[in-house]
Parts: C-alpha cells; sequence; structure tokens
C-alpha cells in the first residue's frame, strides 16, 4: 500500500512547497483580494504551474501533461492549501481534466487537454444549483433541438466560473430531479447567447459563480461522454476531486494547526508562555492526533484511486467527512488559541479559517458524506 | 513474481494446509479461544494445541524475531504479508503473550545474549507466561514514583513491595518488574528492571474485581524475594529506559485492541436496530455510527501507514502515544455506541441469550483501555513535550 511516499514524490512534495511558500503564499491572497483582481488569481501563477507540470498532473502525455496521477495531485494540492494559492487547480486540473479525460472523445481531448496542461484556459465543472452539494438533484434540462440540445437552467458555486473558457454543464436530457440516471454533460462555451455569469465573491476571498442558462443553444459535438450516462463520469470526476479538496484541506488545516502552536510558544501571560498552560496542551495534542489520522485517510484515498481500487469511492466519501471536520476543528481551535489577534485580519488564521469553511463544503461537506458512506456500506 | 509474492504463496499453501478448521474463526473468538500458553496451560482442544506446535515450528509465533531466539527471521514487510494471508483464512493467532509483546522487544534491545537465549525461545514456544510488574498503589500515571524495594546482598537481591494492575499475574510463571534500586536521586533514576519467577518464595498474587465482575488484573505483593543478578535487565538504576521502550510497545499493543476483526459496527446495529428503506432505523444513531466508522478506518490506515514509515523492528517513539490516546478513545466510543444500538438486549448480564453479558462486560472493559498502558492525559503530555515541543510539559 502506498502509505509511504516513495523518493519521487519526496521531492515532489519539496518542489512543490518551495514553488507555492515562493510565488504564491498567504501574502498574494491577501493582495489579489485588496485589488479586486479581476480573475481573483495570478494568471502568470497558472502559466509557471503548468510549466512546472502541475497543471497536467494527471493529463497524459499524448496531450502535454505529466501524467502522475493523483497521489501527486494531493501532494500538490496539499501544499496549495499550506499556502493559500489560488489557482484554477482544482477546477481546471483536476475537476475538467479528469472529465475530459474519463469521457471526452479524441477531438474534445484535443481540444481542450493540451490547452489546460499548456496552462491555457480555465474550464469550469457547473454542476451544483442548490444551496448544498446534491448531483443527483441536477435540474436543469437539456433538450434536443435539431442535431444539437437547448439548456435551460440555473448553476451555482462554479468555482472559476467567472473566467471560465469553456464551462461543463450537467443537465438532464431525462429523468426527475433525484434520479442518478438521465443526466448528461455538456461542453458550453460561456460566451453563449442565454449564459448570464455572475462573478460570486466567497468569503475566502475566491471566486466561483452563478450561472443563468437562458435557451442556450449548443450543438451535438459538445455532448460530453453518453446521453444520459453523465453520472457515472461525474463520480470518477467528483472521486477525484473529493480527495484532492481533502488533501488542500489536510495542507490548510495542518498549517492552521503548526502556526498556532509556534503562536502559544511565543505568547505571554501570567509571566508565563501560554503553551504551558495544559489546557491548551492537551488540546494540541488531540489536533496533532486527528491530523494525522487525516493523513492517513489522503494518502489512501488518493493511492486508491491511482490503483483503481474498487473501494476507491467510499474511501474519497469517508476522507472528504474526515478532513472537512478536522481541518474545521484546526481553524476553530487556531482562532480560539490565538485569542484577540486571531480576530485580527492581521494574522493569517482568520484566512485559513475562511478557506477552510470553503473547501469543506465543496462537493460534500462531513454529514453528506457520512450519508453517503453509511449508504455505501448498506446501512 | 517477486520474492515477497512467491513468500506469499508459500504462506497460503501452508496455511491451508496446517491450519485447523477449528482455529479459523477469528471473527466469533472474541476473548475467548485464545492460547496464553504458560506452564499450566490447558489447551481448550486439540486444535488449538496442534495449531501452537505448527506455528513454534515455523518459527511464526515471532516471525520477525532471530531464529537462534524461536523466530523465523522474517523482514517487516514478510511479516505483514505472513499477517495478511492469516487474515484471508480468518485464522486466529496462535498464541497471544505478554511475553510476545512486550517483554521480547525489551529483551531483544537491552538484553545480554544469555537473557535472549535464556528467556526468548520459552516465549516464542508459549511455554513460559509473562507478567508486567509497573504500576504500584502510589505510582499509577506517576509511575516514575514507584517504590518497591531492591536491595543488594552481595551475590543477589532482595525485593519488598507491591505491584497493582499486574495482568494475569495469578496465572503467570514469570515477572518483569521495575523495582527501585537507589532512592537517593531524581525519581527517573535508581530504577531497575528485573525478571524473576513467580514460583519464588515470597510472592502473591490476588485477583481484583473488576466493573465487568471479571479479573483480569491482580495486587501482586512481594516479602524478601530473591532475585539472581543476572536476572537484571540493562544497566542497574537505569531501569527507566527499559521501561520506557517497553511502554511504547504497550501502547502499540493496546491502541489495536479495537481490532480490525470485530464485526462492523453497522452490522451489529442493524441486527438490533434493523433496516428501513436500507438505512438503519435510528437517523441519529445511524450518523455517530458513521463518524465512527470512518474513524476506524482511517485510525487503521495510520497504524498501517505509520508501522511502514517506521524501519524494520524500529520502534515508533512518540507516535506510539498519538496511536495509544487515539485508539483507545475510538474503542471507546465504539461500545458506547455497540450499547446504544444494542438498547435492552445489551443491559443483560446473566444470561445465555446475552453470552453472558458480553456485550455489557465488553463495553466496562473497554474503560480501562484509556487508563492502562499511561491515561490518555498522560499520552496528551507526551505528545505535548516530546512531539509538538510545548514548554513545561
Amino acid at each position: 500500500m502506498g502509505l509511504v511516499l516513495n523518493e519521487d514524490e519526496v521531492m515532489l512534495v519539496e518542489t512543490a512547497q518551495g514553488f507555492f511558500a515562493d510565488k504564491a503564499p498567504s501574502s498574494a491572497l491577501r493582495k489579489l483580494r485588496d485589488e479586486r483582481s479581476e480573475g481573483g488569481f495570478d494568471h502568470a501563477l497558472w502559466q509557471e504551474m503548468a510549466d512546472m507540470g502541475f497543471a497536467g498532473v494527471v493529463i497524459d502525455e499524448a496531450h502535454g501533461g505529466v501524467d502522475m496521477g493523483f497521489v501527486a495531485a494531493g501532494l500538490i494540492a496539499e501544499q496549495m492549501g499550506r499556502n493559500l494559492s489560488a489557482s484554477p487547480f482544482l477546477s481546471t486540473a483536476i475537476l475538467a481534466a479528469t472529465a475530459l479525460r474519463e469521457a471526452g472523445t479524441d477531438e474534445q481531448k484535443e481540444n481542450w487537454l493540451t490547452k489546460i496542461a499548456g496552462g491555457q484556459v480555465v474550464v469550469s465543472l457547473a454542476l451544483d444549483e442548490g444551496a448544498k452539494h446534491n448531483p443527483q438533484g441536477t435540474a436543469t434540462r437539456a433538450e434536443k433541438s435539431g442535431n444539437g440540445f437547448v439548456l435551460n437552467g440555473a448553476k451555482a458555486m462554479v468555482v472559476d466560473g467567472h473566467v471560465a473558457d469553456a464551462l461543463i454543464v450537467a443537465a438532464r436530457t431525462s429523468g426527475e430531479p433525484g434520479e442518478p440516471q438521465g443526466i448528461s454533460l455538456f461542453i458550453v462555451d460561456p460566451k453563449s447567447k442565454g449564459v448570464e455569469i455572475e462573478r460570486t465573491i466567497m468569503v475566502d476571498s475566491r471566486n466561483a459563480a452563478r450561472i443563468g442558462l437562458g435557451d442556450v443553444q449548443v450543438s451535438g459535438d459538445a455532448l460530453l461522454g453518453t446521453l444520459g450516462g453523465g453520472m457515472e463520469t461525474l463520480s470518477a470526476v467528483l472521486n477525484a476531486g473529493r480527495a484532492v479538496v481533502s488533501a488542500e484541506l489536510l495542507g490548510a488545516g495542518d498549517q492552521a494547526f503548526s502556526s498556532t502552536v509556534d503562536y502559544i510558544r511565543e505568547r505571554k501571560q501570567f509571566g508565563k508562555i501560554i503553551g504551558e498552560f495544559q489546557a491548551l496542551q492537551h488540546r494540541s495534542a488531540h489536533l496533532y492526533s486527528e491530523l494525522e489520522i487525516a493523513r492517513s485517510a489522503v494518502l489512501a484515498s488518493l493511492t486508491a484511486l491511482d490503483a483503481k481500487d474498487s473501494k476507491a469511492a467510499l474511501y474519497c466519501a469517508m476522507t472528504k467527512a474526515k478532513l472537512g471536520s478536522v481541518a474545521k476543528l484546526a481553524s476553530q481551535e487556531g482562532v480560539q488559541m490565538h485569542g484577540g489577534v486571531g480576530m485580527t485580519d492581521e494574522y493569517d488564521i482568520g484566512l485559513y479559517m475562511k478557506r477552510i469553511r470553503v473547501l469543506q463544503e465543496l462537493l460534500g461537506d462531513a454529514h453528506y458524506h457520512m450519508n453517503q458512506s453509511a449508504k455505501a456500506s448498506g446501512y | 513474481m517477486s520474492d515477497l509474492e512467491s513468500f506469499a504463496l508459500n504462506c497460503r499453501e501452508w496455511f491451508e494446509e496446517n491450519c485447523p478448521a477449528e482455529m479459523r474463526d477469528a471473527d466469533a473468538a472474541g476473548t475467548g479461544n485464545y492460547c496464553w500458553g504458560g506452564r499450566n496451560w490447558v489447551f481448550e482442544s486439540d486444535a488449538q494445541k496442534t495449531w501452537l506446535e505448527r506455528m513454534i515450528a515455523k518459527g511464526w509465533t515471532v516471525p520477525t524475531w532471530p531464529k537462534a531466539y524461536g523466530g523465523a527471521g522474517l523482514s517487516r514487510e514478510q511479516a505483514i504479508v505472513l499477517k495478511k494471508e492469516m487474515k484471508r483464512i480468518n485464522a486466529l493467532s496462535p498464541l497471544e503473550s505478554f511475553g510476545i509483546w512486550m517483554l521480547g522487544p525489551a529483551l531483544l534491545k537491552f538484553g545480554t545474549e544469555e537473557q535472549k537465549l535464556e528467556h526468548l525461545p520459552p516465549i516464542a514456544r508459549g511455554e513460559i507466561r509473562w507478567c508486567q510488574g509497573y504500576s504500584e498503589p502510589s505510582a499509577g500515571s506517576d509511575l516514575a514514583s514507584l517504590a518497591t524495594k531492591c536491595e543488594d546482598k552481595g551475590d543477589h537481591f532482595i525485593v519488598n513491595g507491591q505491584k497493582v494492575w499486574t495482568s494475569y499475574a495469578d496465572q503467570s510463571d514469570w515477572i518483569f518488574c521495575l523495582v527501585r534500586t537507589d532512592n537517593t536521586g531524581k525519581k527517573h533514576h535508581g530504577i531497575s528492571f528485573v525478571l524473576f519467577d513467580m514460583a519464588s518464595k515470597g510472592v502473591e498474587a490476588r485477583p481484583i474485581k473488576l466493573i465487568s465482575g471479571r479479573s483480569p488484573f491482580c495486587e501482586t505483593f512481594f516479602e524478601d524475594v530473591r532475585v539472581e543478578k543476572h536476572n537484571l535487565v540493562g544497566t542497574r538504576d537505569k531501569g527507566w529506559d527499559v521501561a520506557k521502550y517497553l511502554l511504547t510497545h504497550e501502547r502499540e499493543m493496546i491502541s489495536g485492541l479495537g481490532g480490525a476483526d470485530q464485526r462492523p459496527l453497522h452490522e451489529i446495529a442493524a441486527g438490533s436496530l434493523g433496516l428501513e428503506d436500507n438505512k438503519l432505523a435510528d437517523p441519529m444513531l445511524r450518523a455517530k455510527i458513521s463518524e465512527l466508522e470512518i474513524d476506524d478506518w482511517a485510525f487503521g490506515m495510520t497504524i498501517a501507514r505509520k508501522l511502514a514509515e517506521a524501519k524494520a523492528g524500529a520502534s515508533l517513539g512518540a507516535d506510539s502515544s498519538m496511536l495509544k490516546y487515539y485508539g483507545t478513545e475510538l474503542n471507546k466510543r465504539k461500545h458506547e455506541l455497540i450499547m446504544d444500538a444494542s438498547g435492552h438486549e445489551g443491559l443483560e448480564w446473566e444470561s445465555e441469550r446475552s453470552s453472558d453479558g458480553a456485550a455489557a462486560r465488553g463495553w466496562l472493559r473497554t474503560k480501562g483501555n484509556s487508563i492502562e498502558g499511561g491515561t490518555s492525559e498522560i499520552q496528551l503530555n507526551i505528545i505535548s513535550k516530546h512531539i509538538l515541543k510545548l514548554p513545561g510539559a
């Protein structure tokens, strides 16, 4: 079992660690926020990530990727979480790339995968519609019209959707909301007539979009994968996304924790370093334990994805549940142990709390995945 | 085929041929059917005896120990394969033993060649059953304040004092014991690690009845017990080093007590609560069970990861405290949920239907997991000090 990193993976961690700490630390996120950056991320950084092979980490070599697999993708995401690095890595290099790789025609792959690996495009997955993650609840409709389809509906929390060069839209070609069958995926040009995009700046200073689809016409070759079989593609995409988001949560949670431990090793009250107080020590030691458990879950899921293990879906669900809870605890304890300064914008701990809040919600929160794991285990 | 794969194949064939059918019910075993060995052991079945003898002959009761000491000299990777192959046919462990889990690793590290040759092979063969003399009435969490006196009488030592929570002392043949050889310095100094026969004159073990109604522990009294000098392990007055090393092994052992061998919690719950729409009938309990099973899985992965990270035979150091803390708290949570799910049926104390209150007694027993081998609070102290480097911890 690949629970221990090999030499290549250790090297990748070192490279990614140095890269994000240097090029995209938390101060870079502050700058994007304070300057109200239009994209919400730095295009030059994304280009550099492509040059490093990060953008093509799960894309095959024939399409310009490095095909290093999901363990590698997770290790990169962990470092992004640690540094609060803003980039379209999740939307484009993981979710969109996996969808295209799983279900794309040769032409679709040629069109999009090469550009994703090259850092030339942002592609977003437009799946969720309501307040909570619910793939089967998809209500957006795609009706046959001539050789193509007409799309109607509304999407929310489309990560990087405000700057996407293409949208992968989940829409019903048959069935009713709540049913797993009948969902199809379409590659939609956001500049098409009838597409309305509202940028939604989120609590973590990152961006998503609400997207309205009013009689949007797409051609027949916009269909990604089989008609009505979108859920199958989506499960591969969502498994990958959940494992990689979990890895980012691990990085963010671990950094929130270690900066908190650093803080309580320095801060003095009552003439003592507050880290001497057992009330803080035991909570810190508990959190250390939880983060170690969480790390194993992340590695096990990523490894299972690469090995195409039949339990990968269950592992990814369990991991997303665990990481959502643990990273949240790390950020909550972090702010509390920082005391007053934890409430200030000056300290980074609050930025971690915000980012973790978003990540734990993305692609299903802990409650959603506790329910899913129970279902998958037959109860 | 790699060497490891052909090794796995060999193991599989050997187990198929040599593991008696009655010894292939690890899931159902609970606490019964296990063999503890020792001078007074009465085998519960021929199968139990045959299984032990065959495993001894292969050196597989202690697979990673050197052959000279009764082991098979397997690498850690091979030992993991061996365990997997045993699990494949649901084979029971042939021998339960504090000698294997605790004393063995300490002797391998600190013992002289003579001590290893004298004590390790009988442990491997299940001939001598060991108990651990650590805690005292006034030295529980603060173990280093132990006071059992060990006086130098020239060619031998004389031991006087009292131990408590000595597991199975009444059924054990020998004891590994922490004693005080010097009380003039700091408390961690002056502790020595000695071995002696429980049949020695002046040793008395009295079982303690626990809240579970069972008595796995004893109070053990020593009155002028003679201990030979060659039974001192490690350096005199420096027994704390041996004790600490051994404790890391004990913690790893206790942390694994939750045991992946048990029936999944949701199956137990489905048995008593029932399913509605393929979901456990109580949605609140279902959520807690799912949360527990996720933690249980991730904890299992963590044990596997930590063992894989550690070099073969190396101790996990302070991380054993993390595993002990997490594993025992998890096990307590699990048994609370088993009781919740079992409802009225789980409350039965004496009946055939309840296997003599197995659920309730098992639940009560787990309360000791986070106390024995260093309380959860002590483990958190160790993590704070040795891993997080917090001041004053």
